[in-house]
């Protein structure tokens, strides 16, 4: 906007302000509504839905599900999309953080003095297009929850080794069944495809002890699982028996 | 007789206007003796501070033409958050800090034996909700009516300020009731932010206290999430509010000018 556009558009804003009406009681009156109507929804939710708390939080256990609050669903999910290990970065904080900073500096780089949405027809569709992809990201983390099932067959290789080590590696599998590995892992046709790679076949790139080193210290965002290792070793180790298994 | 006068209300056309006095009626009813007493307080405190001329320049400064219910999302958005302080307020009364045992007991105490206690932490959790998705909308709408623009940058600046501190109160929040759920969010969460470029990994050692999670990562979220944030969302609220009065709200984009100013700006053009 230049110094004619400026001064133009504060001319035709004190127009229509000079023929507005008080703020007080209209404007007041609509925001009251508003907030009635905001005070409603809140209560209903609450009464509606409730506040139930999970069981506490226990560092040694491995029966959780890592999901943030809803409307973080979206930030998580871009972790899905870009799945190559090298772009992890850029996917968990370098998107967020580009997209802080464009809506930082917004009106530094959109200064047409144009306001009408539909004559700004980049921006109106920037947004519609930035609204979908949010809503879009949204619904498909609502609806990928961490399953706790692994459906693989056991390999011939396991079962040749006894019944002991089989009853070990099954163990193994309900451990990382329920140890919410299914929320980022893959494992055949279980478990979601990302952020974390699939472990379908992990053991052919990595030994045992690789994958016992990487479980107690993950790469980010993975939490460890040395609290379990130091309270329940028997159960650690049905997990790494497992995983080294995956060939 | 309090120096100070109430501009006469501005009632819409057909409304009855009140009579003005005859002579002849008693001076003074009881009625009239309360409200001088009111009259006479708010005049006490307005000589010692003349508040009243900012109140007026609040209140009664108009706003444009065409301003229709879009424009509520904002005062809906602070609405919100009053009340996420209000039930906030009722919860720290009963809330311990304490990761070793204490955090979720107190909050299974709140919902299972304090009266509404569960109503009440409800409203908070659900709020937050509310909160964000009120401030999402109210964002959209500066968005695509182009009131971003000149000269209100500085307001939308304030703004995203606002939205991402508010992202971060619910990030803090969600540890505090300290389940199974909140926990491991949290651990996840604060490992994403680990992995983020330059500041990442000193911003998840100080959330966490430490490179590990430990037993003052709690009471850190618990102060980040009671005082830190809280004071800058209250004091960029006030900034942004007075921003909006004195540079006033947009109008419509394709509100169209009075007839008088039209023909003044076609001559000009």
């Amino acid at each position: 906007m230049n110094q004619r556009e400026k001064e133009q558009y504060l001319r035709e804003y004190m127009a229509l302000k000079s023929a507005g009406k008080p703020f007080f009681p209209y404007a007041v009156a609509k925001d009251s509504l508003m907030a009635c109507v905001v005070m409603a929804a809140i209560i209903t939710m609450s009464l509606v839905l409730g506040a139930e708390l999970g069981p506490k939080a226990d560092p040694t256990t491995t029966t959780y599900t890592p999901r943030p609050e809803w409307y973080f669903f979206f930030l998580f999910e871009l972790l899905r999309v870009i799945k190559p290990a090298e772009l992890v970065p850029l996917a968990t904080i370098g998107v967020p953080t580009i997209c802080m900073i464009l809506l930082f500096l917004l009106p530094f780089y959109d200064r047409g003095p144009e306001r009408r949405p539909e004559r700004r027809p980049i921006a109106t569709a920037t947004g519609i297009f930035v609204i979908a992809a949010m809503g879009f990201l949204t619904y498909k983390g609502a609806e990928s929850g961490p399953p706790t099932q692994i459906d693989m067959p056991t390999p011939k290789a396991v079962i040749a080794q006894g019944p002991q080590f089989t009853a070990l590696y099954e163990k193994g599998r309900q451990v990382v069944a329920q140890s919410g590995c299914e929320a980022c892992h893959k494992f055949g046709d279980n478990g979601n495809d990302g952020p974390g790679p699939q472990l379908t076949h992990i053991a052919k790139n990595l030994p045992r002890q690789a994958i016992a080193r990487t479980l107690v210290n993950p790469t980010a965002p993975m939490p460890s699982f040395q609290a379990l290792q130091q309270k329940d070793p028997a159960k650690f180790n049905a997990m790494v028996t497992f995983l080294s298994q995956l060939k | 007789m309090p120096k100070l006068k109430l501009p006469a209300p501005p009632l819409p056309p057909g409304f009855p206007k009140p009579a003005p006095k005859r002579p002849g009626t008693p001076k003074q009813k009881p009625l009239d003796v309360a409200a001088e007493a009111g009259m006479s307080v708010v005049d006490w405190v307005d000589e010692r501070t003349s508040l009243s001329g900012g109140a007026r320049w609040m209140m009664f400064r108009k706003v444009p033409k065409g301003t229709n219910w879009f424009y509520t999302l904002g005062s809906a958005t602070m609405f919100a958050f009053l009340s996420q302080a209000v039930t906030g307020v009722f919860l720290a009364m009963y809330y311990r800090p304490d990761a070793g045992g204490g955090a979720y007991e107190s909050m299974r105490h709140v919902n299972d034996d304090v009266f509404l206690g569960e109503f009440v932490h409800g409203m908070h959790k659900w709020g937050s909700s509310v909160m964000v998705i009120l401030i999402f909308l109210h964002m959209a709408r500066t968005f695509f009516f182009g009131a971003y623009k000149y000269p209100r940058e500085l307001n939308w600046i304030i703004g995203v300020a606002l939205l991402i501190l508010t992202m971060a109160m619910s990030f803090t929040g969600y540890l505090l009731p300290f389940d199974q759920r909140s926990y491991w969010a949290t651990i996840v969460g604060v490992n994403i932010n680990g992995t983020g470029p330059l500041v990442g990994p000193y911003l998840s050692d100080f959330l966490r206290a430490g490179p590990e999670f430990g037993a003052t990562t709690l009471s850190r979220f618990y102060a980040i999430h009671m005082m830190l944030i809280p004071g800058i969302i209250g004091a960029l609220i006030g900034f942004h509010l007075y921003l909006v009065a004195k540079l006033g709200t947009t109008a419509p984009p394709w509100q169209k000018l009075p007839e008088q100013y039209r023909q003044v700006e076609e001559e000009r053009a």
